[in-house]
């Protein structure tokens, strides 16, 4: 038999919203059989990635906690990629956020206040928009490829982070380890009730909110959806190209930045080496299976959560190693990429025969 | 400086350039049939990780290279599948092969860290290979002589030869190739796959020869100055293969800082500078007007035949 492709008279909105659920379900069965091929519980590593988590109340303090960043980055990310603009560097701006916020927190020392946390995310939020304002500035100026400068500055950020781990950041008392002070009391996010979940968790999912109603109901909402879909039609229109690519950038990087100083002075409660965790790579991930829509995106971040946490599970249970959640990762993205011919096609089957298996 | 220190450090250079001139002359194929495949790093690490496992069982570096070359142009089959086949955006899958080389290469990985191979020495007699002068021309093992044969093949290719002419035609303009007959969608997976070989084999060098063991995302990042350079070599492949000299210097500063006596530049700067340079020289090159015309014009665009 065999399967021919048919262009729909316009897109399917049904299949725009069931193409991520099935990438998420066809992740989990190839998931299963190749994890199987390569000799580990594939099943049993799809239960404890997919399900455990989400099925085990003790968990979901921690998926708040795990969908936090990835919700504030992929927010920034998701108006780039509406404009096309393309900002992969969220990693960099993220630690950047991190380090900037950091640097008021070493700076303030000692001294109390409510003011002091505000100016911290103050100091992230500005800090990822001043790195993202590196390729806005060469994109808009120079025309240089954004992709690539804004990666570049991820490796870039990751450098300046050892270089102020190990030299003059370094914990005075911290028994020569490369780390930061701890953070004082009014330096941390506080936690909500008897939980171990900070105020940046609810934090971001009001961003999310918020952008919600800035994309559907604004005309600069607007102007980003325009000037993605079709450049000429928003030049005419009088929207100007280079000012969406500041805004989409700053947005990102401030996102990002913010995501940062929110891990820092949450979960983290200093600044450490290992801060790049990659939460701006998998924001990618997040706000195309999210379809650059904000609820979506929160569902979505929800789904990412889920995997990291069964991740940790998953090596622990039964050995996986912990490479195995960023490929699951990997894999709904590409099955989304795939998927998406459905939304523009629909399948037939039949057709003409053309012998053998097609 | 004396001669021999200079010459240690410019054979030191070329091993240091090789990953990046292998996986950037693929990269540069893959964009003149108008692709744009931003998974080089991905694949690399595909490359970088398989090279390094079939070396370590067969004990054969050679089975080992291959091997990469074959696992990283079956890693370009997937984006080829997804972007030619399916139309599918090309930046977000190039992004998406690039997060999944990351997590296979490490998955595959996890039995290899901490075992060794034993690194292929050079190609040439040890009178010529070791030699005070000669070495900068005898002293390299196998790859970089093949590195330098297929930048002279790939810019034989590319102007002189008619499969080169259509493969160019494709890239420039896909409708026309299209319409005199030419498979434009056969081209660009041919292409493709020829590009993800280049990455898996100069991926490969990281974990064979350079390091040579393997460890998580053992290319860090050269994968995307490898994309950066095809930029900076305006599509040519011999300007390519001095862009990849120039990085290498880069690559290597930490070495010459050493031998120059700077003790005290904080290692970090050094290790940032390949990717500085890289914003810096995509910054400076733009500056001419002329680079953006040299980019082929179909570059990035999914061709649909039917429409």
């Amino acid at each position: 038999m065999r399967l021919e492709l048919v262009k729909r008279k316009q897109p399917s909105r049904a299949m725009l919203y069931l193409t991520p659920v099935l990438s998420v379900l066809l992740t989990m069965v190839f998931g299963a059989t190749i994890f199987s091929l390569l000799g580990y519980d594939g099943p049993g590593a799809v239960w404890n990635i997919f399900f455990v988590p989400a099925l085990d109340p003790n968990k979901w303090q921690d998926l708040g906690i795990k969908a936090a960043p990835l919700i504030l980055i992929a927010i920034g990310l998701s108006v780039g990629f509406r404009a096309n603009v393309w900002n992969i560097g969220a990693e960099g701006q993220y630690v950047m956020g991190g380090l900037a916020g950091t640097g008021v927190a070493l700076a303030t020392w000692q001294m109390e206040g409510w003011w002091i946390l505000p100016l911290m995310c103050l100091a992230g939020v500005a800090g990822g928009m001043l790195y993202a304002a590196i390729p806005a500035f060469l994109k808009t100026k120079l025309n240089v490829n954004e992709i690539l400068t804004s990666l570049m500055l991820t490796y870039v950020s990751v450098q300046l982070l050892y270089y102020l781990m190990r030299g003059p950041w370094k914990d005075p008392e911290g028994f020569n380890f490369p780390q930061s002070r701890m953070f004082t009391d009014s330096q941390m996010l506080p936690e909500i009730g008897n939980t171990f979940v900070h105020y940046g968790v609810p934090i971001a999912f009001i961003v999310a909110l918020l952008a919600w109603f800035i994309l559907s109901k604004t005309v600069f909402g607007f102007e980003i959806r325009v000037v993605g879909a079709a450049p000429n039609a928003a030049r005419y229109g009088g929207f100007n190209r280079k000012r969406t690519i500041w805004t989409s950038l700053l947005a990102a990087g401030g996102l990002a930045g913010f995501a940062g100083i929110l891990e820092a002075a949450g979960p983290y409660g200093q600044m450490v080496p290992q801060f790049p965790t990659g939460y701006g790579f998998t924001a990618i991930i997040v706000a195309f299976l999210g379809r650059l829509h904000p609820v979506g995106i929160m569902l979505a971040a929800i789904i990412l959560a889920i995997s990291y946490v069964g991740g940790e599970i998953a090596q622990s249970s039964i050995g996986l190693p912990n490479a195995a959640s960023g490929l699951f990762q990997a894999m709904m993205l590409f099955f989304l990429l795939a998927t998406d011919i459905l939304v523009n096609y629909r399948i037939r089957f039949g057709g003409v025969r053309s012998g053998g298996a097609a | 400086m004396n001669e021999a220190i200079l010459i240690a450090i410019l054979v030191t250079v070329v091993g240091a350039a090789t990953p990046i001139l292998l996986a950037g002359l693929g990269e540069l194929v893959v964009e003149k049939a108008g692709v744009l495949n931003l998974g080089v790093e991905g694949m690399m690490l595909v490359g970088a990780v398989t090279g390094f496992a079939v070396t370590t069982i067969t004990g054969a570096t050679f089975l080992g290279i291959v091997a990469a070359g074959l696992a990283g142009a079956g890693a370009s089959m997937i984006f080829g599948f997804l972007t030619l086949t399916l139309t599918a955006n090309q930046v977000a899958t190039g992004l998406a092969l690039t997060i999944f080389g990351v997590g296979l290469s490490s998955l595959i990985g996890a039995g290899f860290v901490g075992q060794t191979v034993t690194v292929l020495g050079p190609l040439f007699p040890p009178a010529l290979a070791e030699h005070e002068h000669l070495r900068i021309f005898f002293g390299y093992d196998p790859v970089v002589y093949f590195s330098f044969a297929m930048t002279l093949i790939v810019a034989w290719f590319l102007r002189r030869t008619r499969a080169g002419l259509i493969l160019r035609a494709v890239g420039e303009n896909d409708a026309s190739a299209h319409s005199i007959g030419y498979s434009v969608i056969g081209v660009r997976y041919m292409a493709v796959a020829f590009g993800g070989a280049m990455a898996g084999i100069g991926g490969c060098y990281y974990s064979l020869f350079l390091t040579p063991m393997w460890a998580e995302r053992l290319t860090a990042g050269r994968g995307w100055i490898a994309l950066a350079l095809v930029v900076f070599a305006a599509w040519r492949p011999m300007r390519l293969m001095a862009g990849a000299y120039l990085f290498g210097v880069v690559m290597t500063l930490e070495l010459h800082a050493k031998a120059a006596g700077f003790e005290y530049v904080p290692p970090e700067l050094l290790a940032a500078m390949p990717y500085l340079a890289t914003i810096i020289v995509l910054a400076l090159i733009s500056l001419r007007k002329s680079v953006g015309a040299q980019a082929p014009a179909c570059l990035g665009k999914p061709f649909k035949p039917s429409t």
